[in-house]
């Protein structure tokens, strides 16, 4: 393998010194990333390093301001998709980016179908050929099957079969095991061993290091948009990959936390929903941060949202100290003390398209106003004072929210809720897309509230974070409570074990 | 598989067609009697020729309003030639009236897809200036039947194999858009622009252009219509299909065409038409007032969006182990 | 922990003065064409700067404007209802019904507000409740309204309304002022308001700028939307009052295709088709705009259809503009 490795052979695609500017933002600063026929090459990095930008830089959907993408050497310019298609250059993306109304075959074969001599698309060809390329990948598909009649796994599948049948010779994946379950992530690395053996060029993209140093020949690392270090992952281990993406050690990242015994603040008991949970009981004490651990799709945000009036649960009651409250939607769980912050800001979270400032006071107008009436100086005097506390960056309180970055959106959002003096507020991922700086800022945040006696939910997929920040911890697996976990039985490998649904692991009881 | 060979939403709509045959025959049976049949689909042609222009236009996100305007506009020009020169045959007639109502259909197509200005900005503009252009052209006066040429006039109304030409246009349609639909890159390209046109642009389909490509089909499919329905009913004025353009929209929703996108079917918008085509003709048969039909339409409109919406609503993510086994 | 550097920075409250955000705004624009087709009017025909006949031209407005106001708000909430007119008509052919029953004035005025109150709440039922979508509920209510009109009257029209009830349409308050005058100012006032300088109103572009986000945000998104239907419904109703009053007859046919010069005068308002932006006053501006239009092309013998296409180009050429000349200056910039 390394003598493999070690040969001289030259990229397929080379960056070099690609820039891209966004008004406001370098999301790409002279980067430069090589990609090997044969191998994978990982790239790396924390969220908004400009891992997404490249991908769109090599799919021809971004121009970059400068630098020179070469292919065999070559110089090549991608101003369309379909120039990078036809250099062969595809994509797998990280939602399902296929048509839910097109037939398996049609959408392996949209964009370049066979056809007859007529021109028009032929079918028995077409699906023959779907047909071929699914058994290639081992999958078990018909190919006049609907998309929309398909989960996610499958889907991806159709993916990688279209990938194919371009034949590209750089395939890039973007986060593709990110909702996949055990048993497909092991079919999805045969067929990224297959790929290999057929030559191509695979750009993976991962936020999990056991995938990068299972599967990736080459690593190349991204820090806040620029170029940080490459090589081979048989050179490198997990700190180091940690440290270069951070750029300083993980450890220092959480704050330090009082652990003080309070009242119950939030009573849950019995919640159930007819298909996303069932038999959820916990209570939740002032000043603490309780944290949701699960996997993906454990059914941890749809409590949540339930919890929040979204969704109606189908039975079960909950308490506001003490006092059982009816919540149906989220205005009463506003008016009931309880505020969620969601996990996708962009749609659930920061109104686009209204200032800062009145995003903040959208669910205290009540306060800042007169008998309905709106007083912007009383608006404008309540946002000012959580802008501040939450140290938020921006050039005015009268910017439209769209043009702040992930981070203080995601500021803005907590202002929000806290103008409205919560007793207990839902924070779903909080850290997830924003810098590393913005993080710790969060995390401190998060910290101080809880001494100010705010009672905090957090669900996150981070183990460190959870850990990290977290008094006690509910792990949720297919939509119930597994465990609640607290003290010193706080171990990744305890979550990950009932998160997963390990139960006999003697010596991991024991760790 | 199976869904795919029986789409539901079009047989739940031919059943109702055909339900609402069979009451209007126990009522009188010379409704169904064939001769009866070939005149409803025939005065209900126009109406499916223009409803497939506009689901394809529907399925890319867009809505044209200004297809009624289009057909009366190019239905005088044609018969403002017609009285001009009574001598042009019949295919230059067909051929000025199919580039004339894609002239109009190109440039709804280029202020949506070069300027981004809203579909039904665009249309709900055109719309008023087609008309208006009408009025001057024609300085407000009619073109009636005994100005224009016997060939003229009687092309829509020739009978060949037993169906007037008007309905072998209609039917020449259905194939055309049926082929496209199911068996071109352009159809692929207009079922993925309205399903997910962030993946579209992934997959190298130009979004803009498909969206012009649909409103210069719909808009070259009204100006044919102009053509046979000024000739058809042989008189040319302003106000010809006034309005018609929502009986159009009517047709497509009633058919089954998602007003968001992407979901839609040649199939579902002649059926949408033919349903409307046969409420209209078998109301004065079952001795109910003509003035019953708009209420009428209206209510299918409401009952069809309804149940399209309850049929497709998709089911969602079931984490709970026991939801998916059959309890 | 050191490297994060906190430092609470002072973020303004705004960057730009009051009067310059005025002046660059879409109604200063707006206002200026006004002022420009006052002008050109004024020397184009020596009848135009005539207090009567400028007090005639405000009928070409005035209805429509009172539901422009209300369905304002409902685009800018993200939806539309294209039933406006056939409301008016129901509403109409409602009270033309009552009058053969012996309907007094005030009855008349109650039942028209009634019916544009009940087909707004039909509306809201579709929209809000079942989820439909509103162009598609509304296209259909537009049928159904008007149909039952037809089915009512078919070709046949009400009349006899009592005299009294002619004081909506064709009264005066002083010398040149109408009736309907008076209810466009105070009904622009009491939308402006209700729009600008309420919660309300916040919330109606809250939701109109991103739906979810507004229901995350504790507002009660169906709630709103519920009652700007009802809202326009209403406003139809009232319009419903005033033209019946001012035609002194009902036929089926009644404000025909007025839906579309509501949603253009909207538009031309600067009132975003797609939601989220907009204002009172830019409407109230293309009020007066596409009334002066019609009023001076009318005075050139112009006639109506042919007037329809300048407020076709308008509705275009305003929108268009702005977009051909930011592309022009960044192909200049290349």
């Amino acid at each position: 393998m390394n003598e493999r490795l070690a040969l001289a052979h030259s990229p397929v695609v080379s960056m070099d010194a690609i820039t891209k500017t966004f008004p406001g933002v370098k999301a790409l600063d002279q980067v430069r990333l090589d990609l090997y026929p044969g191998e994978v090459t990982a790239l790396v990095g924390e969220n908004g390093a400009g891992k997404s930008t490249t991908v769109k830089v090599l799919t021809g959907i971004y121009r970059p301001d400068a630098g020179t993408i070469r292919i065999d050497g070559k110089p090549v310019t991608l101003s369309t998709p379909n120039d990078a298609s036809n250099a062969g250059i595809t994509a797998i993306h990280q939602e399902t980016v296929l048509f839910d109304e097109l037939s398996v075959a049609e959408n392996i074969f949209i964009g370049h179908a066979p056809r007859t001599r007529l021109g028009l698309i032929d079918r028995a060809e077409m699906h023959s050929a779907a047909q071929q390329l699914l058994d290639e990948i081992g999958a078990p598909l018909n190919t006049h099957t609907l998309l929309r009649d398909l989960g996610i796994a499958n889907k991806h599948l159709v993916a990688l079969a279209r990938a194919l049948s371009v034949d590209a010779r750089v395939v890039i994946m973007d986060e593709p095991t990110a909702a996949l379950s055990h048993k497909e992530i092991e079919e999805l690395y045969a067929l990224v061993e297959t790929l290999k053996t057929q030559g191509k060029a695979i750009l993976f993209i991962s936020h999990k290091f056991d995938e990068i140093f299972r599967i990736a020949d080459r690593y190349t690392v991204f820090r806040d948009g620029a170029f940080v270090e490459d090589g081979l992952v048989t050179d490198i281990d997990e700190d180091g990959l940690v440290k270069m993406m951070v750029g300083r050690s993980v450890d220092q990242i959480f704050p330090p936390r009082q652990h003080k015994i309070a009242e119950d603040v939030f009573e849950v008991e019995a919640y159930e929903h007819p298909t996303e949970f069932a038999d959820i009981s916990f209570s939740l004490r002032r000043g603490e941060i309780l944290g949701f651990y699960g996997l993906v799709g454990a059914g941890r945000s749809e409590l949540m949202q339930s919890l929040f009036g979204i969704t109606r649960p189908s039975g079960g009651a909950c308490r506001i100290n003490g006092t059982p409250c009816v919540i149906r939607s989220p205005a009463d769980a506003v008016a009931n003390g309880i505020v969620y912050v969601p996990e996708d800001r962009g749609k659930q979270g920061a109104i686009i398209g209204l200032p800062i400032f009145q995003n903040i006071t959208l669910p205290s107008l009540g306060r800042t106003s007169r008998s309905g009436f709106l007083k912007i100086a009383e608006e404008f005097k309540l946002a000012r004072e959580y802008s501040t506390r939450l140290d938020l960056r921006a050039a005015s309180l009268d910017q439209d929210v769209g043009s702040l970055s992930g981070g203080n959106q995601q500021k803005v959002v907590i202002a929000k809720w806290l103008a409205t003096q919560p007793q207990v507020i839902i924070l779903d991922e909080p850290t997830k897309g924003i810098d590393i700086g913005s993080k710790a800022a969060v995390h401190a945040f998060m910290a101080e509230l809880a001494a100010e006696g705010l009672s905090i939910i957090m669900v996150s997929s981070e183990i460190p974070e959870v850990i990290g920040m977290s008094d006690r911890v509910i792990v949720m697996r297919d939509g119930r409570i597994a465990a609640e976990i607290s003290g010193r039985d706080l171990h990744p490998e305890t979550l990950v074990r009932h998160a997963a649904g390990i139960t006999t692991t003697p010596q991991l009881q024991e760790a | 598989m199976l869904p795919r060979l029986i789409p539901v939403r079009e047989t739940v709509l031919a059943a109702a067609i055909l339900l609402l045959l069979i009451l209007v025959a126990s009522r009188f049976s010379g409704f169904v009697a064939p001769a009866n049949l070939v005149n409803v689909f025939n005065d209900t042609a126009p109406l499916i020729i223009l409803a497939l222009g506009q689901m394809v236009v529907i399925m890319t996100r867009c809505i044209d309003l200004s297809v009624a305007a289009n057909l009366a506009l190019t239905g005088m020009v044609v018969a403002m030639i017609n009285v001009a020169m009574p001598d042009l045959p019949i295919p230059v007639i067909l051929a000025i009236a199919v580039l004339l109502g894609s002239v109009m259909g190109a440039i709804n197509g280029m202020l949506v897809w070069k300027l981004a200005i809203p579909p039904i900005v665009v249309t709900l503009g055109t719309m008023t200036i087609f008309r208006g252009i009408i009025f001057l052209i024609s300085d407000g006066k009619w073109v009636n039947s005994h100005e224009m040429s016997a060939a003229f006039t009687g092309f829509p109304r020739a009978v060949v194999l037993g169906l007037p030409m008007m309905s072998w246009v209609a039917i020449a349609a259905v194939a055309l858009f049926g082929v496209m639909m199911a068996r071109t890159p352009l159809g692929r390209s207009i079922i993925a622009v309205g399903g997910n046109p962030h993946a579209a642009v992934y997959t190298g389909i130009n979004v803009g252009k498909t969206q012009f490509i649909a409103f210069l089909l719909s808009g070259a499919l009204a100006g044919l219509t102009g053509y046979l329905w000024v000739a058809r009913y042989a008189v040319a004025y302003v106000d010809i299909a006034g309005g018609f353009e929502l009986e159009v929209v009517a047709a497509c929703v009633i058919g089954g065409i998602s007003i968001a996108g992407g979901i839609g079917s040649v199939g579902g918008a002649v059926l949408g038409a033919l349903f409307l085509g046969v409420v209209k003709n078998a109301m004065p048969v079952v001795n109910i007032s003509p003035f019953w039909q708009l209420a009428i339409s209206g209510s299918a409109i409401l009952i069809a969006v309804a149940f399209n919406v309850r049929a497709g609503r998709s089911k969602g993510r079931i984490i709970l182990k026991r939801a998916e086994a059959p309890s | 922990m050191s490297d994060i550097a906190v430092q609470t920075r002072h973020v303004p409250d705004r960057l730009n003065s009051r009067a310059f955000r005025i002046l660059r705004s879409w109604e200063a624009l707006l206002l200026a064409v006004t002022v420009a087709i006052f002008i050109v009017n004024s020397f184009a025909s020596p009848y135009f700067l005539n207090a009567w006949n400028l007090s005639d031209a405000t009928f070409n407005f005035t209805e429509k404007a009172m539901i422009a106001f209300a369905m304002a708000l409902l685009i800018i909430s993200g939806e539309i209802d294209l039933s406006v007119a056939a409301i008016i008509a129901l509403a109409s052919t409602a009270m033309g019904l009552a009058v053969q029953y012996g309907a007094g004035t005030p009855e008349l005025v109650a039942i028209g507000l009634a019916v544009g109150l009940l087909c707004g709440a039909f509306n809201a039922v579709f929209v809000t409740i079942l989820g439909l979508p509103s162009i598609v509920v509304t296209i259909g209510t537009m049928s159904l309204f008007r149909g039952i009109s037809y089915i009512i009257l078919g070709d046949e029209a009400f009349r006899g309304y009592p005299s009294s009830f002619a004081w909506f349409g064709q009264g005066y308050i002083y010398w040149v002022f109408t009736v309907e005058m008076l209810l466009f100012v105070i009904i622009a006032v009491i939308y402006g308001v209700l729009l600008h300088k309420t919660n309300f109103g916040r919330a109606v572009y809250a939701i109109g700028n991103n739906p979810t986000g507004a229901l995350f945000s504790g507002i009660r998104v169906q709630r709103v939307k519920f009652i700007l239907f009802l809202l326009t419904g209403l406003m139809s109703g009232v319009a419903a009052i005033c033209l019946t009053s001012r035609l002194g007859s009902t036929r089926p046919s009644i404000a025909q295709g007025m839906e579309l010069e509501v949603v253009t005068m909207v538009v031309l308002g600067g009132v975003n088709i797609l939601g989220g932006s907009g204002s009172i006053p830019g409407v109230v501006i293309a009020a007066f705009v596409m009334g002066l239009v019609t009023f001076g092309l009318g005075l050139l013998n112009v006639p109506g259809i042919v007037m329809s296409i300048f407020i076709g180009l308008l509705l275009i050429g305003v929108i268009a503009l702005p977009r051909l000349w930011a592309i022009a200056a960044q192909s200049r910039k290349a």
